[in-house]
């Protein structure tokens, strides 16, 4: 198949054998995207987090048992059609899917704060501010000053740092490029990850260490043609751009939400 | 006490019904249809007045209590720096090496001939006493500041679709000296961004910056508005 290659698409995948649960990623997202937070953030419902960590278990007793972390972005889902489930529910067209690079974006200041997105979205991966930010004092000194922070009232989400393609796109540029080298355009988790468990690039570029580690089969939906790959919840079909990695069966297995008798080769 | 009081109604009732009697029924529909006339006359009248009333309130009192006016704490002759600096605007505007851009050029810049009063000009003087001597950034108003979940590359613009100056920022390098700057009271947004024409006629392409332009001149040019991170952060 002939790839286009001013079509991006961007995409992660993330080995999940590497990540050990350390929590890096979502320190270095909050930071990079000044993610609001507050003095107790014990009640999970009311707290953002562009990227979490999920831990899950094979539910075995010793000697058997293992577990396993998955970090979670944004999944800046494809769908069959080309748009996530979120973007096709939001009425205020705050969110879209970019053809170009394929991020699913969310416009906070379009955003009028309803939550069908969040309510769309499988893997909830979308996030309401229910109050203004406070930021400790001297800390709104450090906010980054190429994402802008967020209103009471609006849905925030990952947005694969695409303010860094910008940024790289603006010096390629000036440089007389139109083209991005890979290493120049990585969202914060990716560099922040201490295990280099997270794999950041263009999906359609074969050169990128993204594409040959998924081989993603754009005629199916972007499927993995590598047996170790997944995305969370196939068969929704939200043909979403992270893909996960793992040697161990009953992970993949865990990340398609598969019943106990259920068999992958199924659905595949 | 009832007979007078009969008697008193009694006669209005008889006088009336004798001049309806004496005057013909043409000449009062006649005076009626004058009524009507003077009627409709007023109600075209009041109509249009209070039409006008509405337009001078909506399109010349209501911008005028919109934006308030502020004055740029120094002015400054584009003219006259344009014909001393080679580089045309990219001499003060330029762009970085790491693809950003500088706008507003900072008190560094101008150091390196302001260091010390060159002219006679009184704005220059304040500028040196005040800003250069101080070491204090010059608080510039800018014209062009767009809100704060706008992106935009001027590298994009400039330099990969070779777009000039002009076509964004009008013949602002050819004044000689700074307007007045309007403030929006509620977005503190200056008026340039909206347009200075109440009735949102554009005339040049650089009378307005709001979304709207960016997007028909995006698919003009490129054939597509493009998706919303192309200019939102």
């Amino acid at each position: 198949m002939k790839v286009d290659t001013k079509q991006k698409k961007f995409g992660m995948a993330i080995d999940l054998d590497k990540c050990t649960g350390c929590g890096s990623c979502m320190v270095a997202c909050m930071s990079e995207n000044n993610v609001p937070f507050k003095k107790d953030e014990t009640n999970k419902l009311d707290s953002i987090t562009w990227i979490k960590v999920y831990k899950v278990t094979n539910d075995k007793k010793y000697p058997d048992t293992d577990l396993c972390y998955i970090p979670r972005p944004c999944m800046h889902c494809d769908g069959q059609h080309g748009h996530a489930p979120c973007v096709s529910v939001c009425p205020a067209v705050a969110t879209d899917n970019d053809k170009s690079t394929g991020v699913v974006s969310q416009i906070y200041t379009r955003c009028f704060g309803c939550r069908y997105c969040m309510a769309a979205c499988p893997y909830h991966a979308r996030y309401f501010n229910w109050w203004d930010p406070v930021w400790p004092e001297g800390m709104e000194k450090y906010l980054s000053p190429n994402v802008s922070p967020r209103m009471r009232g609006v849905v925030e989400k990952c947005s694969f740092c695409f303010h860094r393609y910008q940024l790289a796109m603006d010096k390629a540029y000036v440089e007389g490029r139109r083209e991005l080298r890979e290493d120049e355009y990585q969202t914060s988790c990716t560099q922040a990850c201490p295990a280099g468990a997270i794999t950041f690039g263009d999906l359609n570029n074969p050169k990128h260490t993204v594409h040959k580690m998924v081989q993603p089969d754009n005629k199916h939906h972007g499927k993995p043609k590598n047996p170790k790959a997944f995305r969370l919840l196939e068969r929704l079909g939200t043909n979403a751009k992270v893909y996960y990695l793992s040697d161990r069966k009953w992970v993949r297995k865990l990340g398609d939400n598969q019943t106990p008798n259920e068999e992958s080769s199924k659905k595949h | 006490m009832s007979t007078i009081d009969d008697k008193a109604t009694e006669v209005p009732e008889d006088a009336a019904g004798e001049s309806a009697e004496t005057v013909p029924p043409e000449q009062e529909k006649e005076e009626v249809a004058e009524k009507k006339e003077i009627n409709k006359g007023l109600v075209i009248f009041v109509f249009i007045a209070a039409f006008v009333a509405s337009l001078i309130v909506g399109w010349i009192l209501f911008p005028m209590v919109l934006y308030t006016q502020e004055n740029q704490p120094i002015d400054f002759n584009h003219a006259l720096h344009l014909e001393e600096v080679e580089n045309s605007c990219e001499s003060c505007h330029f762009f970085r090496e790491d693809g950003s851009y500088a706008g507003v050029p900072k008190l560094a810049q101008c150091v390196d001939c302001h260091d010390e009063v060159m002219g006679d000009d009184p704005d220059e003087l304040a500028f040196v006493e005040n800003y250069v001597q101080k070491n204090i950034e010059v608080p510039w108003l800018i014209y062009s500041q767009q809100s704060d979940c706008v992106f935009f590359s001027h590298a994009a613009h400039v330099k990969a679709a070779k777009m000039d100056c002009v076509s964004c920022h009008g013949d602002i390098g050819e004044s000689t000296s700074l307007k007045v700057y309007e403030k929006n009271i509620i977005t503190g947004i200056s008026r340039d961004i909206w347009g200075k024409n109440i009735g949102g006629i554009k005339l040049h392409s650089w009378d307005r910056m709001k979304m709207n332009d960016c997007a028909k001149c995006h698919k003009e040019e490129t054939g597509n508005q493009g998706a919303c991170f192309q200019c939102h952060k």
